[in-house]
């Protein structure tokens, strides 16, 4: 088993969003930056599991980026991959990033994964894409993932409820909370990760089907209005009259 | 040309959801000086030509879907010899289960930039903008799609559903041959709780400072008489008080209902970027220091045990 795990840098959950440069870039200014939290907690930590049931299987990573990004590919060594591929790309528009990925995911690979979505551009759309491009298989908002007789069993969300499917090999799976739990790697992983093969390459050729012109802040929230304790039956009154809400 | 939007069914009617991306592909047809044409896949007990007062011309439905609905590869396959068919200049997915799933695939199938999560008629003063949610409902991102054809995915309660007039659309019935799958789907599950939480219109839901999954009958009595969903944070969830799927949050489930109703959730920014996109947001709490506050737009500071049972009485006698 040949598994592609997806990683992409975005801010920490934490981080102030603000931007510059008349609101046409981000703002990294004193912004830490990881390992987007779907691609490590549920893609890439389901298949370290894998492999540590079956420890025949190969995980690649892969990140679409500039060396900055190095840092979280590291991590993602550290927690368990065997060889990073890292392709010189700052391009932000999901087709280019799908194509890159694809061109590498074309060779050999039984499982792609990715994380349900990235925390900064909320796309959801590499995982789906880079299975057009292929012609593979496609489970999206996966909650788990087993490997039973050559096939993948995978529980996913489906409306009002869950599906359990079982899929072919080659597939493409985007992962969500219920894969897996959350791991910090160990001295060792950090230890090894240093010498792992981190394969840098420049991107192919690609269309990019959209661009960011720039971005906006919400307007600001015009402050709480308290309600007394003793009267919560006016917060009903309210939410039917002001906010209309009920 | 045509704008061809995709209408999802539950329980056999179409989802309001839908209405609403109805609305925003009428709008975009406008623009475009094109007709908006839906697309209704699966069985449904709706005289769905009634659909044309939202502004449609035209209702293609495909009765016969297989497992379209569970294989993005059938139903993507099916979407675009429809998009081709009807030369579609946009096609208008809800970011909904389906829209993620399939609109990507479709974006490389028919070469056509794709947004996920607008949240507004797109600009067409200058090129084709759509305003989108980024940085999970901390800000948002303009933008441009240069390709021809132009697939946009509209999130829950970001446009309003608007009937235009009684004019019936045209209803065409569709015969297209769905393709064998070769996934093979052993076990359909239906998570319980009246209202699902992805659709819901209102939403009450719990915190840790509701001290046990015991005290949980009063956010189900006041989602019930609200006809709300019910949720939760995440150390509930955590500590198995509440079923994971309705864990809002970071990551949890995203959440954008009209009304949500925080009890005894403190207002983590994780669990913030889960539920900012609320149109109203309430936060009973009993501490005046939690954070949620600051994120609100009505707010009680006080004991959950006190306040709520007044609440629910008072949303009953609204009647």
């Amino acid at each position: 088993m040949k598994i592609l795990v997806c990683i992409s840098r975005t801010p920490d959950t934490t981080a102030k969003i603000s931007f510059i440069d008349q609101n046409q870039k981000f703002n990294p200014d004193g912004v830490q930056w990881i390992i987007n939290p779907y691609d490590e907690w549920y893609a890439l930590v389901r298949a370290i599991e894998l492999k540590e049931k079956d420890p025949s299987t190969i995980i690649h990573l892969i990140n679409i980026g500039n060396n900055e990004n190095e840092a979280i590919i590291r991590k993602a060594l550290a927690l368990g991959g065997d060889e990073a591929i890292r392709i010189e790309s700052n391009s932000d528009d999901p087709f280019f990033i799908a194509q890159q990925i694809a061109s590498v995911a074309k060779d050999g690979y039984d499982l792609v994964l990715t994380g349900k979505e990235t925390i900064d551009h909320n796309g959801s759309a590499i995982g789906g894409m880079i299975a057009e491009l292929l012609d593979f298989n496609y489970i999206s908002l996966a909650t788990k993932l087993d490997i039973e007789n050559g096939s993948a069993v995978v529980g996913r969300e489906a409306d009002g409820g869950e599906e359990k499917i079982i899929a072919p090999f080659p597939l493409v799976i985007s992962c969500q909370k219920g894969m897996a739990e959350a791991r910090i790697p160990n001295m060792r992983g950090i230890m090894a990760a240093r010498t792992k093969p981190l394969k840098v390459m420049d991107a192919v050729q690609s269309e990019s089907f959209t661009s960011i012109n720039g971005f906006d802040l919400p307007p600001a929230k015009a402050g709480v209005k308290l309600i007394p304790a003793d009267t919560p039956e006016l917060l009903v009154k309210l939410l039917r009259e002001e906010a209309k809400a009920i | 040309m045509s704008v061809i939007i995709i209408a999802e069914l539950s329980e056999k009617k179409i989802k309001k959801q839908s209405l609403e991306a109805i609305s925003y592909g009428v709008a975009i047809a406008n623009q475009l000086g094109t007709d908006a044409i839906a697309l209704v896949m699966g069985e449904s007990d709706e005289i769905l030509s009634s659909i044309g007062k939202y502004g449609l011309k035209k209702v293609i439905h495909q009765k016969q879907i297989g497992t379209m609905l569970s294989d993005n590869k059938l139903a993507t396959k099916f979407i675009a010899e429809i998009c081709n068919q009807y030369q579609a200049a946009a096609v208008v997915f809800s970011n909904s289960l389906l829209g993620k799933a399939v609109a990507p695939r479709l974006s490389v199938k028919l070469r056509a930039g794709l947004v996920t999560g607008a949240v507004k008629l797109p600009d067409t003063t200058n090129g084709f903008n759509v305003r989108k949610s980024v940085f999970s409902g901390k800000a948002f991102a303009d933008v441009n799609i240069k390709t021809p054809i132009k697939i946009i995915s509209l999130n829950a309660n970001a446009f309003e559903i608007i009937q235009q007039s009684e004019a019936p659309a045209e209803l065409i019935e569709s015969s297209i041959e769905i393709g064998t799958s070769t996934l093979n789907i052993i076990e359909t599950k239906k998570n319980e709780g009246s209202v699902s939480l992805a659709d819901a219109d209102r939403v009450v839901s719990g915190g840790r400072g509701l001290k046990g999954p015991e005290n949980w009958g009063m956010i189900e009595e006041l989602a019930q008489a609200l006809g709300a969903a019910t949720a939760c944070s995440r150390p509930v969830a955590d500590s198995n008080w509440r079923p994971h799927h309705e864990h809002v949050g970071q990551t949890g489930v995203a959440i954008s209902p009209n009304l949500y109703i925080a009890v005894g959730i403190s207002g983590a920014i994780q669990h913030l970027a889960g539920v900012n996109r609320s149109k109203t947001i309430v936060v009973i709490n009993s501490d005046p220091e939690a954070p949620f506050f600051k994120a609100a737009d009505y707010g009680i500071v006080g004991d959950a045990f006190q306040v709520m049972p007044k609440i629910i009485e008072a949303v009953k006698n609204l009647g």
